[in-house]
């Protein structure tokens, strides 16, 4: 009998160890290619292509940031990308709350068609064409409109907003009624004050999805001052179309080809810094919105 | 004569109804609604194109209408059994490989005992869900390219993003990287409802590890991981157009171009507006078909527990 307690020990053990090394190593996997990532944007790129990447400071640069900070195309991508991301942000957030409001009452009329009107659209959808046609029969291509409202009303976002307002006492709507309020007023003054962690997760969710997008804009905008930042990038990325200028002064063709490589590295790392700056503020959050869309969705 | 009475009835109810709550519908349903309407109903309508030859100055009433010719010119090129394998493989094998790793992921964190050593390892696990497609797409690039990190660790000199053999693999590989973590967020919630006292009590009634796994974590985890899989088997269609169309190349397109890229070609660049459509809907109807499909086996498997 203690003989069997004893094995079971030893091979819990050993199942505990072996999880906790897959754990490490899928960790190790992650932490691996951003930390050179971050090495690479400040390898001199001659010793990068020589030796690889070095902990030497003599073997850094920051000569991928300065070229890249003098790329226009990039500070007018930050610009485009800070005003989308937060008007979208904006206008999505409040009209997800407002609409999510009428749809967590069990009394309110209509809300069985209402919600099957709004589920269906995750569903099934006009696809490409039409939809462009629309945009472009309502005059909203190359305007920063078409960005910014066809994904404003989020359903799924909906619908964490909706079972949020769930979870608070009805008793709270009940005394604000008989002290005379409207929804209009128990919804500002009461409701959305008890609801801030729900709407940090929805705020960073539409942020990071319009910041990180590139879709909407690469076929509505095609004006090139009003690109975001990804499209800037994906330029540089995806596309391998290197600015000239920030190339030149390299006299060889193979030294051009590892500067480039050094602005990508530069680039990825600037591109992301704004969301890498937000996400500990955020992360406390992450699975507090999470658990409400998983119980109750 | 019965059925207008309670009609009456119910439209006098509502007009009470609303005349109390109109806030309700105008201030607050309202601007949510026209957005949906607009930008999600209006496009909708927009399909009767595919059955038209339409042209852009004779509009959606005036084109020639053409029936399912373009569903028969589809169905008859010889593209499309090309288009529908890529598609279908590539998400098959997606939802097959990054379906297990965040449930993997969610049961090793419920391990880690010390809470600050797990909530600095969940901080990592999710760092990669907000690197955006394009960095992604070009951090492939420069870690597979023939003088890429990875080719110097092997010794080798192989162009990844040129090889079709790759196209998936990179795909997948680098969807897990990004997004196991992220998803694994759902079951780490859940399984932090489980009571840990369940737990111990399978402990001291001297269950091992598995066991405790088997007994208490899964059955916890059991409703979230079926309706998860049946969204992301309904979603096998309409696999991320951004990400493929982000990492493909010339030469990698034999397998990397599939249904939505193809519409994406047709419509918008070479501006066969009628075809595209009709290559969207019929994405979209199989799409359909399957989130359907995968709801009624897995109710019926799952005891009548669906989506």
């Amino acid at each position: 009998m203690k003989k069997h307690v004893k094995k079971g020990i030893t091979q819990d053990r050993i199942i505990i160890w072996t999880g906790n090394a897959i754990l490490i190593v899928f960790l190790a996997l992650i932490l691996v290619p951003v930390v050179y990532i971050l090495l690479c944007s400040i390898m001199d790129p001659s010793v990068r292509s020589s030796v690889g990447v070095s902990l030497d400071v003599k073997d850094w640069t920051l000569e991928g940031y300065r070229r890249v900070f003098q790329d226009d195309n990039i500070w007018r991508g930050f610009r485009n990308s800070f005003i989308y991301s937060i008007s979208f942000t904006a206008i999505s957030v409040f009209v997800t709350l407002l609409a999510a409001y009428p749809m967590s009452r069990e009394d309110f009329m209509g809300r069985k068609f209402f919600n099957a009107i709004f589920i269906f659209t995750m569903f099934f959808g006009g696809g490409l064409m039409p939809t462009y046609l629309v945009m472009d029969q309502l005059n909203l291509v190359n305007t920063d409109w078409a960005v910014l409202l066809p994904g404003a009303l989020n359903v799924w976002n909906m619908i964490l907003a909706r079972s949020y307002y769930k979870t608070v006492p009805g008793e709270l709507r009940e005394a604000a009624a008989v002290d005379g309020a409207t929804d209009l007023q128990y919804f500002f003054k009461v409701l959305i004050p008890v609801c801030k962690p729900i709407i940090a997760v929805l705020c960073l969710y539409q942020f990071v999805a319009q910041w990180n997008s590139y879709f909407d804009a690469m076929i509505y905008l095609d004006d090139l001052e009003m690109q975001p930042l990804q499209l800037v990038i994906r330029a540089i990325l995806v596309q391998n179309q290197i600015n000239p200028n920030l190339v030149a002064n390299m006299e060889k063709l193979a030294e051009t080809a590892k500067l480039a490589d050094l602005l990508k590295y530069s680039t990825i790392v600037i591109s992301s810094v704004p969301l890498l700056l937000m996400y500990p503020f955020f992360s406390k959050y992450f699975e507090k919105g999470m658990m409400i869309g998983s119980v109750k969705g | 004569m019965v059925k207008a009475k309670t009609e009456e009835r119910y439209f006098r109810k509502f007009s009470r109804y609303f005349k109390k709550n109109w806030q309700l519908y105008v201030l607050f349903l309202l601007p949510g609604l026209l957005l949906t309407l607009i930008f999600k109903y209006l496009p909708m309508f927009g399909i009767i194109i595919a059955f038209e030859e339409y042209s852009p100055f004779q509009g959606y009433f005036g084109s020639e209408w053409i029936g399912l010719y373009n569903f028969e010119r589809l169905f008859s090129s010889t593209e499309f059994g090309r288009l529908l394998v890529n598609t279908l493989k590539l998400s098959g094998y997606n939802l097959i490989w990054s379906f297990f790793p965040p449930i993997i992921l969610a049961l090793l964190l419920n391990r880690v005992r010390r809470t600050g050593l797990r909530k600095k390892a969940q901080l990592i696990l999710y760092l990669p869900y907000f690197i955006s497609i394009i960095v992604l797409a070009g951090m492939i690039r420069l870690f597979f390219s023939p003088v890429g990190p990875i080719n110097a660790i092997l010794g080798t000199s192989t162009d990844f993003m040129a090889e079709p053999g790759w196209f998936r693999t990179l795909y997948i590989g680098s969807g897990i990287w990004q997004c196991a973590g992220w998803s694994s967020i759902i079951y780490t919630a859940t399984l932090s409802g489980v009571s840990q006292e369940l737990i111990d009590a399978a402990k001291i009634d001297g269950a091992t590890v598995l066991q405790q796994i088997w007994n208490v974590e899964l059955p916890a985890l059991k409703p979230v991981i079926v309706i998860q899989f049946i969204l992301s088997a309904g979603n096998i269609m309409s696999i991320g157009f951004e990400k493929v169309f982000a990492m493909q190349t010339d030469l990698n397109k034999v397998v990397s171009d599939i249904i939505p890229t193809y519409v994406y070609r047709l419509g918008l660049q070479m501006g066969d507006y009628g075809y595209s459509t009709a290559v969207g809907l019929f994405n979209s109807v199989v799409n359909l078909i399957l989130l359907v499909a995968v709801n009624y086996i897995v109710s019926k498997l799952n005891e009548g527990e669906g989506l």
